[in-house]
């Protein structure tokens, strides 16, 4: 993962809320066994009709907004399917960071795994943001802070270990295999057996 | 004397390799991988990458669901037929990572192959107080039995190949009480529906949520799996039921459950799995059970539900229940029952056991699917279908004009040309009224078994409780 500590990008407005993730990615792109290229399924059947003609009207087809890197959605973003897909397609699509009031959980863990920063922002400040379409930010990950157009900033929560892992690029499966003695000894004496000891 | 703890507390603290630190997230182990063909081809890539292998190929257990057929066609050699090409590949795929790992496949054409969270629980490897995870967000499901259950993206999938273990903060807990006997015709599916229009789409967010009260006690088994099931869609990490004897009675006997000195050892074991007296929940909830009606949602989200008996809602200025509306081509005022409907789904990790099945062939027996109507009925696994072919339930449905299909996810998600067409209108006991989930431009009315069958005879949303016997 490539290590992300600071980021300036202009901003794109989705304000929808619930935003699920067959939204941000429909299921037909799913039969894909990679992780690259999904840029192109991003909100498929949002920014395109059935006949594959462009819906001028959604957000992501104005001109000029390709180079959008900041998204600031509505409540509960990424709700639905746990598909990393979703996290995939809105990094391909040039995405690091994606700003609402709340996020559903599964979709916040994948994007921490793919460098896509969720910032969980009041609904104050997701209200003003909204009103800026197209505005530029920065978001400084290390000292976890939004720096509005104003010159004014606002603090995010990120817990400790995913602030490291996206400054420094590491990921937790290093963490997790450096582990291995740990998790020995915790198998060495769990009482439980495998569950797929087939016993007829 | 120690602190009064909840089933979550209680689950989470016995599977801690590692407690958090003020630095790290806990590292929690997993008793039970499941994997299926979607979610699993980059998390293989990514052991070969680091030249990881499979840590406990005995805790890991593949099958094919979501994209595979569910009208076999074979080919010359008798062999099943994907006739869309990359769900072929995705499929084989996953063949061959499961044969060069060394992880059980019950693929396609397996008498054990089925939708992951209808065969753990049928073959019993789900067991109460076990972690389990699955790159799939209806692992909730196995909650039912008193597991901690969730579900994972594709780089955990990885993880938990290769440490079986994941990083995990700890969630909140929420309880649920359920009160009240559930009235002819009312389903589990109408509970949760209910409880989800109540509380919303996040309205479980962060939070691990316990369901209890007597509402619960009297619910099968496969009733409890609809319920945990849809935990998923009011925003929950999981839903848990703390187990008991319906639970232990549905286990005993099967193929990965206990046996023997074993199996009495085990219900010792479970029989603790529930929340002290006094144990504190994050937030608490109470649900009146009595009064529910059947549920049918008309909206594009699982929240947007109501009795089958109300009208459209006004959307008072919310711009995703306008949008929600223009989508579903419905009008505010409008009565749900009557609504006209092309496609009848019964199907889903939520709605395809034995139960399911009989129910819906206690609607149709004797009756007619309306002309109107194309009825596609899934079982949830090759088991599933051998025991309701056993019943003579295929035969109720063929009879009554409706198809009956081989084991997957088919309709639910639209990946293998099950599908509806755009603007079609389909009851579906699925799980999701997501816009374009079923096909691309297809609108859903989710509701129960039941519902689902009615309204197949009727040709339009209709009440169930007009068609029990």
């Amino acid at each position: 993962m490539t290590p992300v500590r600071r980021l300036t990008g202009t901003t794109l407005v989705l304000p929808n809320e619930n935003v699920d993730t067959d939204q941000i990615i429909p299921a037909r792109f799913l039969t894909t066994t990679t992780r690259a290229g999904l840029g192109r399924a991003l909100f498929a059947d949002w920014r395109f009709d059935a006949s594959g003609a462009v819906r001028p009207e959604f957000p992501l087809n104005a001109p000029g907004r390709e180079a959008a890197a900041i998204l600031i959605a509505g409540r509960n973003f990424g709700c639905g399917s746990s598909r990393e897909h979703a996290v995939w397609a809105l990094v391909d699509h040039g995405f690091r960071v994606v700003i609402a009031p709340s996020f559903a959980d599964i979709f916040r863990r994948n994007a921490l795994k793919n460098g896509l920063l969720p910032v969980a922002v009041s609904e104050a400040v997701h209200a003003g943001l909204v009103r800026a379409p197209g505005a530029t930010l920065t978001v400084d990950v290390e000292a976890s802070l939004v720096e509005l157009p104003d010159g004014s900033t606002v603090a995010f929560a990120i817990e400790p270990f995913a602030r490291f892992c996206l400054t420094t690029g590491q990921d937790e499966l290093q963490f997790l295999v450096s582990q291995d003695a740990a998790i020995a000894a915790f198998e060495a004496k769990a009482p439980a057996a495998s569950p797929l000891q087939e016993v007829v | 004397m120690s602190e009064p703890r909840t089933l979550f507390e209680k689950v989470w603290s016995e599977h801690l390799v590692r407690a958090a630190t003020a630095d790290t997230p806990a590292v929690v182990y997993v008793d039970l991988h499941l994997v299926h063909e979607v979610t699993s081809p980059q998390a293989f890539t990514l052991l070969r990458e680091r030249g990881l292998r499979v840590r406990r190929p005995d805790r890991t257990l593949a099958t094919t669901d979501h994209s595979t057929p569910t009208d076999f066609a074979r080919d010359g050699h008798g062999r099943i037929v994907i006739k869309d090409a990359q769900a072929a590949n995705q499929v084989r795929q996953l063949e061959t990572n499961c044969a060069e790992f060394g992880v059980t496949l019950y693929g396609l054409g397996s008498e054990r192959q089925g939708i992951v969270h209808v065969i753990g629980p049928e073959l019993g490897v789900t067991h109460p107080g076990s972690t389990i995870v699955c790159g799939d967000s209806h692992t909730c499901t196995h909650g039912a039995f008193g597991a901690l259950a969730f579900g994972i993206g594709t780089s955990e999938v990885g993880y938990v190949l290769a440490t079986q273990c994941l990083l995990l903060e700890q969630p909140k807990t929420m309880a649920v009480t359920f009160s009240g006997a559930l009235r002819p015709g009312i389903t589990a599916k109408d509970l949760i529906l209910g409880l989800i229009a109540a509380i919303g789409t996040d309205g479980g967010s962060g939070h691990v949520v316990e369901y209890r009260g007597d509402t619960l006690r009297a619910l099968s088994m496969e009733e409890r799996m609809t319920l945990c099931n849809m935990s998923i869609e009011a925003g929950a990490r999981t839903g848990m039921i703390a187990p008991d004897e319906t639970t232990f009675a549905y286990l005993e006997g099967r193929p990965f459950a206990p046996k023997g000195s074993a199996w009495d050892a085990a219900v010792a074991r479970w029989r603790s799995l529930k929340s002290d007296a006094g144990a504190r929940f994050d937030r608490e909830v109470v649900f009146d059970a009595a009064g529910l009606e059947p549920m049918v949602t008309w909206g594009t989200s699982p929240g947007m539900g109501v009795p089958i008996g109300a009208r459209v809602p006004e959307p008072q200025g919310d711009v995703s229940r306008e949008k929600a509306l223009r989508y579903m081509g419905l009008q505010p005022g409008q009565p749900m029952l009557g609504r006209p409907v092309d496609v009848v789904f019964i199907g889903s990790c939520t709605n395809s056991r034995l139960g399911d099945l009989r129910a819906a062939a206690g609607v149709l027996r004797g009756r007619q699917v309306a002309k109107n109507v194309r009825a596609l009925v899934v079982p949830g696994s090759q088991q599933v279908k051998r025991q309701a072919e056993a019943e003579g339930l295929d035969r109720v449905f063929r009879e009554a004009g409706a198809e009956w299909r081989e084991a997957g996810c088919s309709m639910c998600i639209a990946m293998n040309g099950d599908a509806l067409r755009p603007g079609q209108y389909a009851v579906s006991t699925s799980n999701r009224n997501f816009e374009g989930r079923q096909g691309q431009g297809g609108r859903t009315f989710l509701a129960s078994p039941l519902t689902a069958a009615a309204s197949a005879v009727a040709g339009r949303l209709a009440d169930p409780r007009e068609y029990l016997a």
